[in-house]
Order: structure tokens, then sequence, then C-alpha cells
């Protein structure tokens, strides 16, 4: 386990791991995905109050796993950059920042569009939408946060405080709808009197959340891959710049 | 599929909405896997090297 910890801090062996698992990983996911996909259409029933409507938890659950179990990725690898100093700690956490956000946004989304035939509204700021909503802002701000500092170092240092101090609304988004009086509905798989949904419906949901955490993994070590190419491409430039630099010149001070 | 359901409209816009976000998604880290490795091409086409791949190290 050390061994391989060791191994992995190395973006070299890093790169060709994910070269190795990468084509594995897509077409798992492409496999999976199609399976998810006929059983929401075809291998699931309508339910009894919803009707066809449920379809759209297939693929609105599994988003609103995922946003919450990216930023988790992201504050554990926070915890890497600024405790470990990982190497790669902070590659993972900026790898993962877009596609947190757009599980976010496709869960707000699709959410959205099944309140207005259940509910009788597209949105309500009830606290279950709205820490949801705050952890898209959250995702953003990062993603900007990570744009506006040229070190990636320092950018890496400065977004894994914040994406620390971040974390409360996790569980704020996981319990909003015990703490408080809210038009969504409370928990129905995880609990600890087990799920509360049919099987008929329960295993489209669980298909769809593997096929996205599969997604998710794939497109996170592919953004990793990315990221580490840019910080080469980065310092080779930087090289670049110092050999091209007229002798005698000096840099300019904060470059 | 859905027989005759009021709400097909709503169900396929959440599943229009899904693909398109992450198509887009997939479509973005693809592109940028190609534009960064015809940057390091074209650096290493000119000579450059990185300080530790001349090292010998293997940092990033």
């Amino acid at each position: 386990m050390g061994m391989a910890l060791t191994d992995l801090a190395n973006p070299t062996r890093f790169l060709a791991l994910v070269a190795r698992a990468l084509p594995w990983l897509a077409a798992a996911t492409a496999v999976v995905m199609a399976i998810a996909f006929y059983l929401a259409f075809f291998g699931s029933p309508a339910d009894y109050q919803q009707g066809s409507t449920v379809r759209i938890m297939y693929v609105h659950v599994p988003s609103a796993w995922l946003s919450l179990f990216c930023y988790a990725v992201m504050a554990v690898a926070s915890i890497g950059t600024l405790v470990w100093r990982h190497p790669l700690a902070d590659v993972s956490a900026k790898a993962a920042a877009p596609i947190g956000a757009a599980f976010t946004f496709i869960c707000l989304a699709t959410g959205s569009l099944w309140g207005q035939p259940m509910w009788g509204t597209w949105w309500i700021w009830d606290a279950r939408l709205t820490s949801q909503l705050v952890l898209l802002l959250m995702y953003l701000g990062l993603m900007a946060l990570w744009r506006s500092v040229d070190d990636p170092g320092r950018a890496g240092r400065a977004a894994a405080v914040l994406t620390l101090v971040g974390t409360i609304n996790l569980p704020i988004i996981k319990f909003s709808v015990d703490w408080w009086n809210t038009l969504h509905q409370p928990a129905s798989v995880f609990r600890l009197d087990g799920p509360t949904i049919h099987p008929s419906i329960l295993t489209p949901l669980l298909v769809a959340a593997i096929a996205f955490t599969l997604l998710f993994v794939t497109l996170h070590l592919a953004a990793m891959r990315n990221e580490i190419l840019r910080r080469r491409v980065r310092a080779m430039q930087m090289v670049a710049a110092q050999r091209e630099m007229p002798a005698g010149a000096e840099p300019v001070p904060g470059e | 599929m859905f027989g005759s359901d009021p709400h097909t409209g709503f169900i396929f816009a959440s599943y229009a909405v899904t693909v398109v976000t992450l198509g887009a998604l997939i479509v973005w880290i693809v592109v940028d896997h190609r534009t960064q490795k015809t940057r390091l091409a074209a650096l290493e086409a000119r000579g450059v090297t990185r300080r530790s791949a001349r090292s010998g190290g293997v940092s990033s």
C-alpha cells in the first residue's frame, strides 16, 4: 500500500497508470451507462404516484450523489495538499472541480424539471435546494480562484483552504431535509432502516449510480492527466523564455 | 414507452440536459488533452526540455 502510494506520487508513473486504465474505464462506463439508460426507459415501471416522471430520478439522484462525492474527493485532496504536500493532491482537486460543477448543475436542472410537474414549481428557496445551489457556486468560485492565480502551487494551497472551509456545506445538504421543514422529500435510499423504494425502481437507480460513478472516475483521471501535461507545458515555456532572454536581462520580479 | 404520460416533455428535457452537459464535459476534456499534447510536442520540437527531465527526475 505504501509502495503503491509512493508510485502514485510520481506524476510520470501516474500518467502511465492512467494510460493503461482509461480505455478499460471508458469501456466499462459506456456499457454500464447503456444498461442504466435501458433500465431507465424500458426496465422500470411507472411509479404509482409520479407516473413516468420517476424516470427523471435515474439521472437526478446519481447526479446529486456525485455532486457531494466529488466535493468530498476535493476535500481529501485538499488535506493532501496542505498536510502531506502530495504532488498530485491539488492536481486531483483542480481536475475534479468542473466535473463536480457539471453534476451539481445536472442535479439542479433535472430537479427543477421534476419539480414543475410534481410540486407545481420550478424552484423554491428551501434548505435542500438552496444548499445545493450554494455547492454549485462554491465549485464555480474554486474554478475562478484556480484561474486567477498563475502559480499552480499557490493557487492549490489557497483553493485547498477554501475547499476545506466549504465542507461545512456537505452535512447541511445531506441533513437539510431532516433539520428543516423542506418541500424536498427526506432520504429514501441511505436510511438507517433501509431503503423505502421498491426494488423495481431501486435497481435502475443503483445501476445509474454505478454508471455515473464510473463516468466520474474516468473523467477525473483524464482531467488529472490534462492538468499534469498543462503544468509540464508551463514549466517548459518558462525554460524556453529564460533561454531566449537576452544576456544580462533580469526576469521581471514576480514572474 | 411512457404511454399517455402528460409529462413526457419534462422527462426528455431532463435526459437532454444530462446528455448535453456530460457530452460537453467529455468533449472539453478530450480537446484539452489534444491541446496540451500539441503544445508539448511543439516545445520538444524546439529542443526545450524540463529541468527535472534533464536531471533524470520525473516530477511534473
